[in-house]
């Protein structure tokens, strides 16, 4: 079964210095590659802050679009890991080790599987 | 009598027929059968269901054809063709083949061999209590696939409408199997913090049975037996870990005092006045004993601590005589574990044995002073009886008006009319 754990960080915190900043790039390469060598990882990504987020909405066939985040949060999803675990245990093993999860939450999501797809 | 589908209500069919040897059997066997079965088809809704049927079948078969020799065994390979039947019919491609791989490799019970049901029991009782699951959900999923309690006794022993609690119990059987929570018991160090889990879960139950103040009292009574049953299951399938074997103590110890506790209109006595010799001294001595052996592991844990504080009264011949000091510091290694402002209360009321009522009062006032414990009856109680003794009358009634005024129990808002009416 696939779950996407999804990486939220804290708004509010304070800026990283470049040592930390150097840090936590460090631990995410090493989590990367530990998915990767335990053969568990199918996809992922880190995302930009929401500052640089558009949101686009169709409505009666026209487009809407605004500046900003779909909604204004305490957290922000900072990016995503997709991995293949046998059960939500495993997958919530991997979770715990990524290292957002030291600072802010990981939400661990089942993907929805429709044949077909 | 195709299984319908989720969610719709799962009474027992042999309560209304009476059959003694089917309704035994489901009380014995069904837990562990839907316990099996739900491993394999990681699915617990279908596991009811098959077994269910076998059931319904055992109703047809067993009046005419006799009672199997094995009637365990029989009514698991029932169920469990039912389900290889049913994935046959709903399941395709590779889910069917994984699925039936499964259902053949826990083997099929020979009906002469009831020691080849395997008993997955504590898997079932870790998935129903995974902490993803909401508190609430845990307790109801227990009592509905380990105890066999139907959707209606749940619902009327937690006090909620029966739509509502049919709609938690459907939640939580649908995340169970979408999310792919595992029917295992935890491996590594995430054990101990699960098992955690389970205990609490089972100890609410227990509570629930034990402390609630309405509700009827024969569904009060059987959540603590059921809770009494799932320790001792628990105690059997881990015997190695204290805060089980406490947690068995704890229910134990508590329980032995239930024909002491209620009064002829099913009011609370307190345990300083109750009559002793009521206690289930069996029940005691086996909690005395599960406690010593949970203790020998040296491990501090919510339940031993519990346990051993059930068991300081146990022991006692009476209310004056008890070990109020090593009461006190039972409560303070509490304290040292989880912080709480009942707690510091149930503390300071013992304090106020030890040291007397001044510094008992001071102790309660500190307990309540973040007013955690403005809408809570025992803390007017505590506060009333203590200001009494200390002549305060005065305000020794205002605090057990408060007390009047907050508890819901006629026997407890008798008690507190004449406290008030003696002053």
């Amino acid at each position: 079964m696939q779950y996407a754990c999804l990486i939220y960080d804290p708004v509010d915190s304070p800026p990283p210095s470049p040592e930390e900043k150097q840090q936590v790039f460090g631990e995410y390469m090493k989590f990367s590659e530990d998915v990767q060598k335990a053969g568990v990882i199918r996809g992922g990504a880190p995302l930009q802050p929401t500052d640089t987020a558009t949101t686009v909405r169709v409505r009666k066939g026209e487009r809407l679009t605004t500046d900003g985040p779909f909604a204004e949060t305490k957290e922000w999803l900072a990016g995503f890991y997709l991995l293949e675990c046998n059960n939500l245990d495993e997958a919530l093993a991997w979770a715990a080790k990524i290292p957002g999860a030291k600072y802010g939450s990981i939400e661990v999501r089942p993907l929805l599987d429709i044949p077909g797809m | 009598m195709e299984a319908s589908r989720s969610g719709r209500s799962w009474t027992f069919p042999a309560c209304e027929i009476g059959d003694a040897a089917i309704e035994e059997s489901f009380r014995r066997d069904a837990g562990r059968a839907i316990a099996s079965l739900s491993r394999a088809l990681r699915d617990l809704d279908r596991a009811e269901d098959a077994v269910q049927e076998a059931y319904l079948l055992a109703l047809e078969r067993w009046p005419r054809d006799g009672v199997p020799a094995q009637p365990s065994a029989w009514i698991y390979a029932t169920a469990r063709n039912r389900a290889i039947d049913r994935i046959r019919r709903e399941q395709r491609g590779a889910e069917k083949h994984e699925t039936l791989a499964r259902l053949e490799a826990i083997g099929e019970a020979s009906s002469n061999d009831d020691g080849a049901i395997p008993d997955d029991r504590l898997s079932l009782i870790f998935a129903c209590c995974h902490p993803s699951l909401n508190l609430d959900a845990r307790v109801a999923l227990t009592l509905r696939s380990l105890c066999g309690l139907t959707t209606e006794e749940i619902a009327d022993a937690f006090l909620v409408p029966h739509a509502t609690m049919a709609q938690r119990l459907v939640r939580a059987k649908r995340k169970i199997r979408d999310a792919a929570i595992p029917f295992a018991v935890p491996e590594g160090s995430g054990l101990p913090e699960r098992l955690d889990d389970v205990c609490t879960v089972i100890y609410l139950i227990f509570n629930q049975g034990y402390a609630s103040t309405s509700g009827a009292q024969i569904v009060r009574d059987d959540l603590c037996l059921e809770a009494i049953r799932l320790a001792r299951t628990l105690a059997a399938l881990a015997p190695r870990e204290p805060e089980v074997l406490a947690l068995l103590a704890l229910v134990l110890l508590a329980h032995a005092r239930h024909k002491a506790r209620a009064d002829a209109l099913g009011g609370i006595i307190s345990l300083e006045v109750q009559n002793r010799s009521l206690w289930d001294r069996d029940a005691i001595s086996e909690g005395l004993q599960l406690l010593q052996r949970a203790a020998s592991y040296g491990r501090d844990g919510q339940f031993l601590l519990q346990a051993a504080l059930a068991a300081e009264h146990a022991r006692a011949a009476d209310w004056a005589s008890t070990d109020w000091r090593r009461i006190v510091a039972l409560y303070d290694g509490l304290l040292g574990l989880a912080p709480s402002a009942v707690t510091a209360l149930n503390r300071a009321a013992a304090l106020a044995m030890v040291d007397g009522p001044e510094a008992g009062l001071t102790a309660v006032e500190r307990a309540g002073q973040d007013g955690e414990l403005d809408e809570y009856y025992p803390y007017h109680a505590s506060r009333g009886e203590l200001l009494r003794r200390l002549g305060r009358t005065y305000e020794a009634a205002a605090s057990f008006r408060a007390a009047l005024a907050l508890s819901k129990n006629e026997a407890q808002q008798r008690f507190f009319e004449d406290k008030i009416a003696t002053l």
